[in-house]
C-alpha cells in the first residue's frame, strides 16, 4: 500500500512539475502576476509530494517489504536499521529518487526564501526548475520505477552490497547530491536571466549564496567520498582519477570558477556573460556526471549500446538542458551589456586568471574522462587515460593557480599594484622558504620538488593569514585599533582567507602522503614483528568475531614505539553470508595528522598472513584541508551581506573603513 | 553516488575469486629494493586490462598478479623501464598504458587543456585591449574635424600654456 501511495505521489509530482514548468513561464511572457505567482506554491507542493514519495520508499526499506523489487535487490531483514535506511539510495532507482528529492527541496527553498527576487526572474527560474524536475520524474517513472512490485515476493532480500554497508553511505551521496543539484539553481537563474535578456550585479548577489551552498556540500561530499574509499577499499589510495570521481570533480571545479567570477560580477558588474556561461556549464557538468555514472557508459561503450533505454533517456535530458541552455546563451548573450572596466593587474584580473586555469583544469579532466569513450565509439581503438595523465595535466594547471592564490585577495579592484602586493607577501614567502628548507633537511634531502611544494603550501596558508592581517592593519596600527578593525573585517573576507588556507593545508597533505609514505609488505605468523618508521608492530593474534550480518577474521597487532607499548591496531576481513561476499576493514591509527594504515590479505594453510602496513605522514590534512575549505564557504555564506533578503546594516559601513572594497 | 559506484564496481571485479585486499603480495616482492622500487613505479603505469580503471599495482585480479610478476621478470633480466613498457605494449597494445602516448591520435587529448588555456588567454587579452580603448574615440570624421578645430583654437589662445594631452587624440 505504501509503495502504491509513493508511486501515486510521484505521478502527481510529475503533474505539478509540468505546471511549474509551463504556467510561470507563460505568466512571465504575458507579464501576468497571477500566473507568475503560481510558481511559488506549486514548487512547495512539489516538494511535499516528492518528500512523501521519498519517505514512502524509505518506509518500504525500513519495513523490509520484499514485495518491492528494489527492496529485494538491495536490502535484507537482518541489516542494521541505519543500513536499511541508507540502502534506499544505495542503488540506481533510489539514488534518482534522492536526486529529485534534493531538486525539489532546492526549488521549494527558492520559493520560500526568494521573496526579494523580482517576480519575473523568480517565475522563470522556478519554471526552469520545474522543467528539470519534469525530466527527472519522467525518467524515474518511465525507466527506473523504485516502487515496482513482485508477483511472488521472496522471503528474504539479497542484501545491500557489503562494501556499501558503511556510515559513509549515509553521508556521502546526500552531500554530493546537495552539491550537484544545488548547481541547478545557478543554472535556472542563468536561463531566467537569458530569457529576460537583462542581467545586473543584483543577479550575482542572488545566485552566489546558492552556488556557495552547493559548493560547500560538493566539497564535503567529495572529501567524504575520498576518505571512505581510503579506509574501505583497503589499499590506502585516496584519489584514483576514476571516471566516477572525475564526474564529481568537474562540477566542483566549475562551481569554484563560478563562485569567483560571480564575485567580480557582484562587486564590479563585469564578467557577466562569462558568469552566465559558467553557471550553465557547472550544472551541465553535474548532469554529465549523473549520465556517466547512471547510464552504464563507463563500464563499456558496448554495454551502453546493448541496453540503451536509460542511457538514451539521460542523453535526451542532457541534450535538452545543455544544448538548450547553450543555444539560448548563443542567441541572447549578445544582448547582455558588459560593464566595469579593469586593468589586467587587478583583483578582477586575478579572478580572470583563476577562471582561466580552473576552466583549463576542468577541460583536462573532461577530455581525460571522455576521450577513451569517444575514441572507442568512433574508431574502436582502446586507450587508457590514467592517473599519470591527470597528475601531469591537472597538476600542472593547478600549481600556477594555487601559487597565485595569495596574491589575488591582496590586489585592489580595478587597478592593482603587483609589486606592492609582493612586498606585503614577503613575510609569507620567507616562511615558505624556511619551511621548504627545513622539510628538505628533515627528510634527508629527499625529492626536491616535494620540499618546494611544502613551501608552497606554507606560502598559501601564510598568504591567507596575511590578507586578514592586512585588513586589520596588524603591525601598522596600535593593537587596540587593529583588534577593532579585525572584528570589523566582514565574514566573507574571513571566508575567503579560510577557504584559501584550506587549499594550502590540503596541498601539504597531498605532497606529504605522496612523497614520504613508508610501506612494508610481508607474510607474518603470530609473534612476528614488523618495523615501520619508529614503530614496531607485533602480530598478537588472529580471532573470529561476528557482527549483526557478518562474521569476521580479525588480526590484532601490538604497537611498540621506541620499545614502549603504544596500543593495538586491528584489521579484519568480513564475510557476508547474504551475498557470499567479503570485505576488508583496514586498521587505522591516527598520530597527530599522520596515520598508520594496516590491511590484511590471505591466510595460508600454514598460518601465515600477508599484511601491508603503511605509514602515511600528514595524510589527514588532505581531508581536513577540504573541511577547512568548506568552513570558509560556510563563513562566507553567513555574511549578512550575502544572506538572501538581509538588508545591510549601516553600522557595518562605519566599522570597516580601510579594507579595499 | 560517485564513490559508491566505483566501490561497487571495484568490488564486483574483486569478486571474481580473490578476496579484496591490497594488491602486491609478499611473495612477489623482489629482494633488491632498488629493483622492487622500479617495479612498483612501472606497475603504476600499467593497466590491469580486465579491471575498471585500475593499475596492476592496485588490482587483486589474477591477471594483474601475472603482469606484476612479468614486469619483475623483465627487470631481473636486465630490461630498462622503457623496454619493459615497450614489451607490454607489443603484447597487449596501447590499452595497457596508464599514460597515453604522445601521438597524432591523442593530440586532442593532450592538447585540449593547453588549447583551452591559450584560447582563454587570447580571449581575455583581446577583451582587455578592446575595452582599454576609450569608447569616445569612435567619433565620426566630422566630429574629429570639430575637435581638431577646437584644439587648434585653444592652442592659439593659450599659446601652448595648457596643451591638451596629445595621446587621447592621436590614438585614432
Amino acid at each position: 500500500m505504501i509503495a502504491e501511495l509513493g508511486q501515486y505521489a510521484l505521478v502527481l509530482a510529475l503533474a505539478l512539475a509540468l505546471v511549474q514548468m509551463v504556467v510561470p513561464a507563460w505568466g512571465a511572457a504575458k507579464d501576468d502576476p497571477v500566473l507568475m505567482g503560481v510558481a511559488g506554491p506549486v514548487a512547495v507542493a512539489l516538494l511535499l509530494f516528492v518528500s512523501f514519495a521519498f519517505a514512502a520508499l524509505v518506509a518500504v526499506y525500513v519495513t523490509s517489504d520484499f514485495s518491492v523489487v528494489n527492496v529485494v535487490e538491495n536490502s535484507h531483514s537482518q541489516m542494521p536499521l541505519i543500513y536499511k535506511i541508507t540502502s534506499t539510495w544505495g542503488n540506481h532507482e533510489g539514488s534518482m529518487m534522492l536526486w529529485v528529492f534534493v531538486l525539489a527541496a532546492f526549488g521549494g527553498l527558492v520559493a520560500l526564501f526568494g521573496g526579494n527576487l523580482p517576480d519575473r526572474l523568480k517565475a522563470n527560474a522556478l519554471a526552469v526548475q520545474g522543467a528539470i524536475a519534469t525530466a527527472f520524474l519522467g525518467f524515474i517513472l518511465l525507466t527506473s520505477n523504485p516502487f515496482a512490485r513482485l508477483v511472488s515476493p521472496p522471503a528474504e532480500g539479497r542484501s545491500l552490497n557489503p562494501v556499501l554497508q558503511d556510515p559513509g553511505l549515509a553521508i556521502h551521496p546526500p552531500l554530493l547530491y546537495l552539491g550537484y543539484v544545488g548547481l541547478s539553481i545557478a543554472f535556472s537563474f542563468a536561463i531566467a536571466a537569458l530569457i529576460e535578456g537583462r542581467i545586473d550585479a543584483a543577479w550575482a548577489r542572488w545566485v552566489r549564496p546558492w552556488t556557495l551552498a552547493a559548493w560547500v556540500f560538493l566539497t564535503l561530499g567529495i572529501a567524504m567520498g575520498s576518505y571512505w574509499a581510503y579506509y574501505e577499499l583497503g589499499w590506502g589510495g585516496w584519489w584514483f582519477w576514476d571516471p566516477v570521481e572525475n564526474a564529481s570533480l568537474m562540477p566542483w571545479l566549475a562551481a569554484t570558477a563560478l563562485l569567483h567570477s560571480a564575485v567580480v560580477m557582484e562587486k564590479r558588474d563585469a564578467l557577466k556573460i562569462w558568469t552566465i556561461l559558467l553557471a550553465i556549464l557547472a550544472f551541465s557538468l553535474s548532469l554529465i556526471g549523473t549520465f556517466l555514472v547512471r547510464s552504464g557508459v563507463l563500464t563499456s561503450v558496448h554495454a551502453f549500446a546493448s541496453d540503451p533505454a536509460r542511457g538514451v533517456f539521460i542523453l535526451g535530458i542532457l541534450s535538452v538542458f545543455i544544448g538548450g541552455g547553450l543555444l539560448l546563451f548563443a542567441l541572447r548573450a549578445g544582448e547582455l551589456r558588459q560593464g566595469g572596466l579593469f586593468a589586467p593587474v587587478s583583483r578582477e584580473g586575478a579572478l580572470v586568471f583563476n577562471n582561466l586555469f580552473l576552466t583549463a583544469a576542468t577541460a583536462a579532466v573532461f577530455v581525460g574522462t571522455l576521450y577513451p569513450l569517444a575514441l572507442e565509439a568512433l574508431t574502436d581503438a582502446k586507450i587508457t587515460v590514467g592517473p599519470p595523465f591527470f597528475n601531469l595535466t591537472f597538476g600542472g594547471l593547478m600549481l600556477p593557480l594555487v601559487a597565485a592564490m595569495p596574491f589575488g585577495p591582496l590586489l585592489a579592484w580595478k587597478r592593482g599594484d603587483l609589486l606592492g602586493v609582493a612586498q606585503r607577501l614577503t613575510l609569507a614567502a620567507g616562511l615558505a622558504v624556511i619551511a621548504g628548507v627545513v622539510t628538505a633537511a628533515a627528510t634527508g634531502g629527499g625529492p626536491v620538488m616535494a620540499a618546494v611544494l611544502i613551501g608552497l603550501g606554507i606560502f598559501i596558508i601564510a598568504g591567507a593569514l596575511t590578507e586578514i592581517a592586512e585588513r586589520a592593519g596588524i603591525g601598522r596600527v596600535p593593537a587596540r585599533v587593529a583588534w577593532a578593525r579585525f572584528r570589523g573585517v566582514p565574514l566573507s573576507a574571513f571566508g575567503t582567507a579560510v577557504a584559501h588556507l584550506g587549499v594550502g593545508v590540503c596541498l601539504i597533505g597531498i605532497v606529504s602522503e605522496s612523497a614520504w609514505s613508508l610501506e612494508r609488505i610481508a607474510s607474518v605468523k603470530v609473534g612476528d614483528t614488523l618495523s615501520i618508521g619508529s614503530r614496531d608492530l607485533t602480530f598478537a593474534r588472529l580471532e573470529n568475531r561476528s557482527g549483526p550480518n557478518f562474521t569476521a577474521r580479525t588480526a590484532v597487532f601490538d604497537i611498540h614505539s621506541g620499545g614502549v607499548s603504544a596500543g593495538t591496531v586491528e584489521a579484519s576481513r568480513r564475510m557476508f553470508a547474504a551475498r557470499q561476499m567479503a570485505t576488508t576493514e583496514s586498521g587505522i591509527r591516527t598520530y597527530g595528522f599522520s596515520q598508520l594504515y594496516l590491511s590484511i590479505g590471505e591466510e595460508t594453510p600454514d598460518g601465515h598472513l600477508s599484511v601491508r602496513v603503511t605509514w602515511k605522514p600528514l595524510v589527514t590534512l588532505i581531508w581536513l584541508g577540504a573541511v577547512v575549505m568548506a568552513i570558509g564557504g560556510g563563513l562566507s555564506l553567513a555574511d549578512r551581506r550575502l544572506r538572501v533578503g538581509a538588508p545591510r546594516p549601516a553600522r557595518r559601513r562605519i566599522a570597516q573603513p580601510a579594507p579595499a572594497e | 553516488m560517485a564513490r559508491l559506484r566505483s566501490i561497487a564496481l571495484v568490488l564486483l571485479l574483486l569478486l571474481s575469486g580473490a578476496v579484496p585486499a591490497f594488491a602486491v603480495q609478499p611473495d612477489e616482492v623482489l629482494a633488491d629494493p632498488a629493483l622492487e622500487a622500479r617495479a612498483r613505479e612501472l606497475s603504476r603505469e600499467l593497466r590491469c586490462m580486465v579491471c575498471q580503471n585500475q593499475s596492476i599495482d592496485d588490482s587483486d585480479a589474477p591477471l594483474a598478479r601475472d603482469l606484476r610478476l612479468l614486469v619483475r621478470d623483465r627487470l631481473k633480466a636486465g630490461d630498462s623501464d622503457r623496454q619493459v613498457l615497450d614489451f607490454l605494449v607489443a603484447r597487449y597494445g596501447e590499452f595497457v598504458l596508464m599514460r597515453p602516448v604522445f601521438s597524432l591520435r591523442n593530440a586532442l587529448l593532450w592538447g585540449a587543456p593547453l588549447l583551452v588555456l591559450v584560447l582563454g588567454a587570447c580571449a581575455a587579452f583581446l577583451t582587455f585591449r578592446r575595452r582599454a580603448e576609450p569608447e569616445v574615440l569612435n567619433w565620426t570624421a566630422e566630429e574629429e574635424a570639430r575637435v581638431q578645430a577646437l584644439l587648434a583654437a585653444e592652442d592659439a589662445a593659450d599659446a601652448g600654456d595648457a596643451a591638451p594631452e596629445p595621446g587621447a587624440v592621436k590614438a585614432k
